[in-house]
C-alpha cells in the first residue's frame, strides 16, 4: 500500500513538471466549451443576401425594408441585372438572392398574384433550406400586412414547441461530446504514453524486477490521470451550468458515476494500447487514429449516426464513446434516471471488463 | 544551394524509412475521405414521427397520409396520448410528436380554424429546427389543398398571394458530400502540415541530433528550409491523393480551375508549416508538440466554417476566424470546386494566407537559435 | 612557438545564480591531444559547449582556430568537428547516408565524399556495412563512425564530449587509436572524459573542480607535482575538496 502511494506521488511529480502539457490538458476542455458554447451555432442571423429589384415600386421597397429589418438577413448587395447574381455567389458575397418581378405592386393589386424567386447558394444544403424557410416567412408576413391580416378561411395554425432545448442551442449536443473526447485524451492516451515511456526509458524493467506487484504500478499510473479527468469533468460541467446556461436536468451523481465508469473504460483502453507498443510516438498515433478519430466520427456527437450507411451504424456500436454519449445526453439533457439508462451502462461496463481482461492477459504473457 | 540539397536528401531518406509517417501520408487521406463524408451527412431526412391522433377523422387521416408520403418523415408510432408519445422521444424512437386534437375536422370546417401542435426533440438544435420547418411546410401545403377543395382561389379570394419559387444553385442534388469533401480535404492538409513538421523537429531535439546541426556550419535558413520543403511536397502528394479520391469515389470534378487549388494549397501549406515550426521551437518533447499542435488545430478546424457557418457566429468569434488559416482555405475550396470562382474571387483570401505564411515563418526563424 | 588553436581568458558561464564555469583561462596548442577532465557537474561540458557555440558565455574572452567566439562563430564552425555524448549520428538511415550528409554539410564535393567514404569504411572495417542502418551497429562501431565523421572535413580542432561511454576497455583503447591517428595528421583533439586512465593518453590535461581549473599540465608533470602514481589519485585529492557533486 505504501509502495502504491510512492508511485502515485512520482507520477504526479512527472505530470506537474511538464507544465506545457499540463496547461493544455486543462485549457483544452475550457477552450472547447467556450467555442461550442458561444461561437458555434446553427442559428441563422445576419446572413448576407442580395436583392434584384426589377420593380422599384412602393410594394417592392416595403418588402425590402421588411427583409432588411429581419434579424436573419443583412442586405449586402443590390443588383441591377441577373448576371451580377452569379458573380456575387461566386465571390462568396451572398448566400441568397431574392428576385422581385417588374410591376410588383400593380401585379399584386390587379392580378392578386405575383411571383418572387428565391435563389439559394446550395453549397451548404441545410443553410440554403433554412434561409429559404426564413425568407419565405418574412415574405408571408409581408403578404399578411398588405392583406391587412385578412384571415383566410380554413386556417390551420401550428404551435411548435421545442423540447429540452427551447433556444435551439447547439451546445446541448456538444457538452457530452467534449466530455467524452477529453476523457479519452487524458485517461487513454496520456496513460498509455506514460506507461510506454517507462518502457522506452527502460525503467520498466527495473520495476518489474523488483518485488513490486505490476498491478500496483499500473494502478499508480491510472490514479493521477483519473484525478485530472475528474477535475476536467467538473470544469466542463461548471462552465456548462454557469456560463452556458445548460442545466443538468438529471441526477448529478449519476452523471459523475457514469463519467467515472467511462474513465475506467478509457484507462483500460490506454492499458491495451500500452501493451501493443514500445514507442511513445506509436502509442500517440494509435491513440489518435484508433481512438479519437473513430470517437469523433462514430460516436454520434459530431455527426448523426442515423444518417450513416448501415455498416457504419453497426460499427458505431463498438465505440464505447457512443454509449457514454447516449447515457450522458439522456441523463443531463432529458433528465432521465438510472432506470432508463441501465442497459447502456451495462454495455459500457461490459466493454470495460473485456478490455481489462485482455490487457491483463497480455501483460501477464509478457512477464512470463 | 548544395548544402540544402544534402540536407533534403537526408530528410527524405529518414522519411522514407519511417513507417508511421508513410502510413499517415497514404492512409490518412484514404480513411478521412472515404469514411468521414459518409459519416458527415447533416441532411435532415428520416425524421421519425409519433402521432397522437385524437380526432380519428378523414381529415386527420389525410394529413397523416401526406406526411408519410413525404420523403422526410417516417411515422414510427401512433400513440393514444401525449405522455405515451413522450416515451418515444425519451427513447429516441421519435423526433417529433404531432398532436391532432379532438374535433380537429369539425373545428376546421365549422369554426374556420383549427390547431395542431408539434413537440420537437430539440436536443439536436439544427435537426429539430429543420424537422419542424419541414413539418410546418407540409402542414401549410395540406392547408392550401383543403382550401382549394372548398373554393377556387382567384374568384373567391380577393386577397393577393405571393407565389414563392425556390431555386438551388451549384448543388443540384443538394448533396452534402459535395459540400463536405472539399472541406475535409482542407482538414487533411491542415493536419499533415502542422503535426508532421512540428513532430519531426522536436524528434530531432529529443534524440539529440539537433545539437550536431547547431555546431555545424549549416545556416538557420538552410536547416529550416530543409525541414519545410519535404513536408511541403508531402502536402502536395496528400492533396493529389485526396483530389483523386474525390474524383473517382465521389465523382466530384471541380467546377473551377484545379491550378488555383494547387496555387492556394502551396501558400496555405507554407503558412501551416510555419505554425508547425513555431510549435517546435516551444515544445520540449514530442508529447508537448503533439498537444500544442492538437490544441490549435482543433480550434482552427472547429471554427473553420465546416461544421457551422461562420456567419452565424457572434462578432467576437468572427474576428477570431480572421486569424484562422483553415477558414480561408475551406472557403476557397468550396468556391473553386462548387462555384468555379476565379483567381480574382479568391485573391483576397490568397493575400491573407500569404501574409500569414510570411509572418509565421519569419517569426519561427527569428525564434530559432543555434546558440542559447 | 606552437600555434595556439584555443585561447580562453576568464571565460565564465552563469545560469541565473549558479556559476557553472568560473573564469577559466587556458590555451591549447596545435596538434595537441588536450584532455579536459573533471567530475560530473564540474563544468567541463559547459565550458566545451561555449567553445563550440552552443552556449553563449556570460563573460570572458575566447578564440578558437584564430576566430573570436562572439563575432566569428560561423567561421569557427567551419573549422571544427564535434562528437557529442549521444554520438549525433542519424540512427534511422544507413551508414553511407550519414557519410554523405556530414561530408556534404561541411562542403566536400561528391568526388571527395566518394573517396573518403571508401577509405573511412575500410579503416573501420565497415566496408560491407555501408547500407546498414546505424541503429543496427554495435556501440563501439557507432562511436568510431561518429568520430570519423566528426573529422571527415579535416577540421583544425575536433571536440569530443565523453566519447567512450559504455564500452569495454579494449574498445576504448581502439577508439583512442583513432584519436592518435587524427592527431598525427595535425588535428588538435579536445576531449572531455571522466575516465582517468584516458588522461594518460593525452599530451596535456586540465582538471576542473567546481567550475574552475584546479590543475593543468602534462600528466607526467602533474604526477610529480602532486606526488601521485596516477591521475586518479590526483583527481580524488582535488575532488575531495569539491562542493559540487551532482550533474
Amino acid at each position: 500500500m505504501q509502495q502504491f502511494w510512492v508511485f502515485v506521488r512520482k507520477e504526479f511529480y512527472h505530470i506537474f513538471r511538464d507544465k506545457k502539457s499540463l496547461l493544455i490538458i486543462f485549457a483544452l476542455p475550457i477552450a472547447q466549451m467556450l467555442i461550442f458554447g458561444f461561437a458555434l451555432t446553427n442559428e441563422i442571423k445576419n446572413t448576407q443576401i442580395g436583392i434584384l429589384d426589377n420593380a422599384n415600386d412602393e410594394a417592392s421597397l416595403n418588402l425590402i425594408a421588411q427583409l432588411d429589418a429581419s434579424k436573419y438577413f443583412e442586405i449586402s448587395n443590390t443588383f441591377t441585372n441577373p448576371d451580377e447574381i452569379d458573380a456575387a455567389f461566386k465571390a462568396d458575397k451572398i448566400k441568397l438572392a431574392i428576385v422581385i418581378p417588374p410591376n410588383f405592386k400593380s401585379e399584386l393589386a390587379h392580378n392578386n398574384s405575383a411571383r418572387i424567386q428565391l435563389l439559394a447558394d446550395a453549397t451548404d444544403p441545410n443553410t440554403a433550406t433554412t434561409l429559404e424557410v426564413y425568407a419565405s416567412a418574412v415574405i408571408r408576413d409581408y403578404q399578411n400586412t398588405i392583406n391587412n391580416n385578412f384571415k383566410l378561411p380554413y386556417s390551420i395554425s401550428t404551435e411548435i414547441r421545442m423540447l429540452y432545448n427551447p433556444q435551439l442551442k447547439g451546445a446541448y449536443l456538444f457538452v457530452p461530446g467534449v466530455m467524452g473526447m477529453i476523457l479519452l485524451l487524458i485517461s487513454a492516451m496520456m496513460t498509455s504514453i506514460s506507461i510506454v515511456r517507462e518502457k522506452e526509458l527502460n525503467t520498466m524493467e527495473i520495476i518489474l524486477a523488483s518485488p513490486l506487484k505490476p498491478m500496483i504500478l499500473i494502478l499508480s499510473k491510472a490514479v493521477p490521470y483519473m484525478v485530472i479527468s475528474l477535475i476536467n469533468v467538473s470544469t466542463i460541467l461548471l462552465i456548462s451550468v454557469t456560463l452556458l446556461d445548460l442545466p443538468i436536468n438529471g441526477s448529478i451523481w449519476l452523471v459523475f458515476g457514469v463519467c467515472f465508469l467511462f474513465i475506467t473504460t478509457a484507462l483500460s483502453l490506454g492499458l491495451m494500447i500500452s501493451n501493443i507498443t514500445d514507442s511513445q510516438q506509436t502509442a500517440m498515433f494509435i491513440s489518435l487514429m484508433g481512438l479519437m478519430l473513430p470517437t469523433l466520427i462514430l460516436s454520434g456527437f459530431m455527426f448523426p449516426i442515423e444518417n450513416m450507411p448501415v455498416p457504419m451504424q453497426v460499427l458505431s456500436n463498438i465505440v464505447p464513446t457512443k454509449w457514454f454519449f447516449i447515457i450522458i445526453k439522456d441523463v443531463m439533457i432529458k433528465g432521465l434516471g438510472f432506470s432508463s439508462v441501465w442497459r447502456e451502462i451495462l454495455i459500457l461496463a461490459g466493454m470495460t471488463a473485456f478490455f481489462l481482461i485482455i490487457s491483463w492477459k497480455k501483460f501477464k504473457m509478457r512477464l512470463a | 544551394m548544395r548544402i540544402l540539397l544534402v540536407i533534403l536528401r537526408k530528410e527524405f531518406q529518414q522519411i522514407m524509412r519511417n513507417p508511421s509517417i508513410l502510413r499517415i501520408i497514404f492512409m490518412m487521406p484514404a480513411v478521412q475521405l472515404l469514411i468521414l463524408p459518409l459519416a458527415a451527412d447533416y441532411e435532415v431526412k428520416n425524421v421519425n414521427l409519433t402521432v397522437v391522433d385524437q380526432d380519428h377523422s378523414t381529415y386527420s387521416q389525410l394529413l397523416l397520409n401526406k406526411l408519410s408520403a413525404s420523403d422526410y418523415f417516417i411515422i414510427q408510432d401512433v400513440a393514444d396520448n401525449y405522455d405515451a408519445a413522450m416515451v418515444d422521444i425519451e427513447k429516441d424512437v421519435s423526433d417529433i410528436i404531432l398532436t391532432i386534437p379532438p374535433h380537429f375536422e369539425r373545428d376546421l370546417i365549422r369554426e374556420d380554424e383549427a390547431k395542431l401542435s408539434l413537440a420537437v426533440n430539440a436536443v439536436n438544435g439544427a435537426k429539430g429546427n429543420i424537422g419542424a420547418s419541414y413539418a410546418a411546410n407540409i402542414i401549410n401545403e395540406y392547408n392550401q389543398e383543403i382550401r382549394k377543395t372548398w373554393f377556387t382561389m382567384p374568384e373567391f379570394n380577393p386577397v393577393p398571394i405571393i407565389d414563392i419559387t425556390y431555386s438551388n444553385w451549384y448543388n443540384d442534388g443538394m448533396s452534402y458530400t459535395l459540400f463536405m469533401v472539399p472541406g475535409i480535404l482542407v482538414i487533411l492538409l491542415t493536419l499533415v502540415g502542422s503535426f508532421l513538421s512540428a513532430l519531426n523537429i522536436v524528434h530531432e531535439k529529443e534524440v539529440g541530433t539537433i545539437e550536431q546541426i547547431n555546431v555545424s556550419p549549416i545556416k538557420k535558413y538552410q536547416f529550416i528550409l530543409g525541414k519545410l520543403i519535404p513536408f511541403w511536397l508531402i502536402g502536395f502528394v496528400v492533396l493529389t491523393i485526396g483530389l483523386l479520391i474525390a474524383r473517382f469515389v465521389y465523382g466530384i470534378i471541380p467546377a473551377g480551375n484545379m491550378g488555383l487549388i494547387y496555387l492556394f494549397a502551396a501558400v496555405f501549406l507554407f503558412a501551416l508549416l510555419g505554425i508547425g515550426l513555431l510549435v517546435s521551437t516551444i515544445a520540449e518533447s514530442q508529447q508537448q508538440a503533439m498537444f500544442i499542435s492538437f490544441f490549435f488545430m482543433m480550434i482552427f478546424i472547429l471554427m473553420g466554417g465546416l461544421y457551422t457557418s461562420i456567419d452565424s457566429m457572434p462578432q467576437w468569434a468572427q474576428v477570431i476566424t480572421w486569424f484562422n488559416p483553415v477558414k480561408y482555405f475551406i472557403e476557397v475550396m468550396r468556391m473553386i470546386v462548387m462555384k468555379d470562382s476565379s483567381l480574382a474571387d479568391i485573391s483576397h483570401n490568397l493575400l491573407v494566407i500569404g501574409i500569414m505564411a510570411v509572418i509565421f515563418n519569419t517569426w519561427a526563424v527569428l525564434l530559432y537559435r543555434k546558440r542559447v | 612557438m606552437a600555434d595556439k588553436v584555443i585561447i580562453t581568458e576568464n571565460l565564465t558561464k552563469k545560469f541565473g545564480d549558479f556559476t557553472a564555469v568560473d573564469g577559466i583561462s587556458f590555451h591549447v596548442n596545435k596538434g595537441e591531444i588536450f584532455g579536459f577532465l573533471g567530475a560530473n557537474g564540474a563544468g567541463k561540458t559547459t565550458a566545451m559547449k561555449m567553445l563550440i557555440g552552443i552556449w553563449e558565455p556570460t563573460s570572458g574572452k575566447a578564440e578558437v582556430a584564430g576566430y573570436d567566439i562572439y563575432r566569428d562563430m560561423e567561421n569557427i564552425k567551419k573549422s571544427i568537428g564535434y562528437m557529442s555524448q549521444r554520438f549525433s549520428l542519424y540512427e534511422d538511415i544507413p551508414v553511407i547516408e550519414n557519410i554523405r550528409f556530414f561530408g556534404g554539410i561541411y562542403g566536400l564535393s561528391r568526388a571527395e565524399i566518394k573517396e573518403k567514404s571508401a577509405a573511412l569504411l575500410h579503416k573501420l572495417n565497415l566496408t560491407g556495412e555501408s547500407k546498414t542502418l546505424v541503429s543496427a551497429l554495435p556501440l563501439g562501431w557507432k562511436q568510431k563512425l561518429a568520430f570519423s565523421l566528426a573529422i571527415i572535413h579535416q577540421p583544425k580542432i575536433v571536440f569530443l564530449d565523453e566519447p567512450t561511454g559504455g564500452v569495454d576497455p579494449i574498445t576504448r583503447r581502439k577508439f583512442w587509436e583513432l584519436i592518435y591517428d587524427a592527431a598525427n595528421e595535425g588535428v588538435t583533439v579536445f576531449v572531455t572524459t571522466h575516465y582517468m586512465d584516458e588522461a594518460e593518453y593525452c599530451d596535456r590535461i586540465s582538471i576542473m573542480v567546481d567550475g574552475r581549473i584546479a590543475a593543468l599540465d602534462t600528466p607526467a608533470a602533474l604526477k610529480k607535482q602532486f606526488n601521485a602514481d596516477n591521475i586518479d589519485q590526483i583527481f580524488t585529492h582535488l575532488a575531495r575538496g569539491a562542493k559540487r557533486t551532482a550533474d
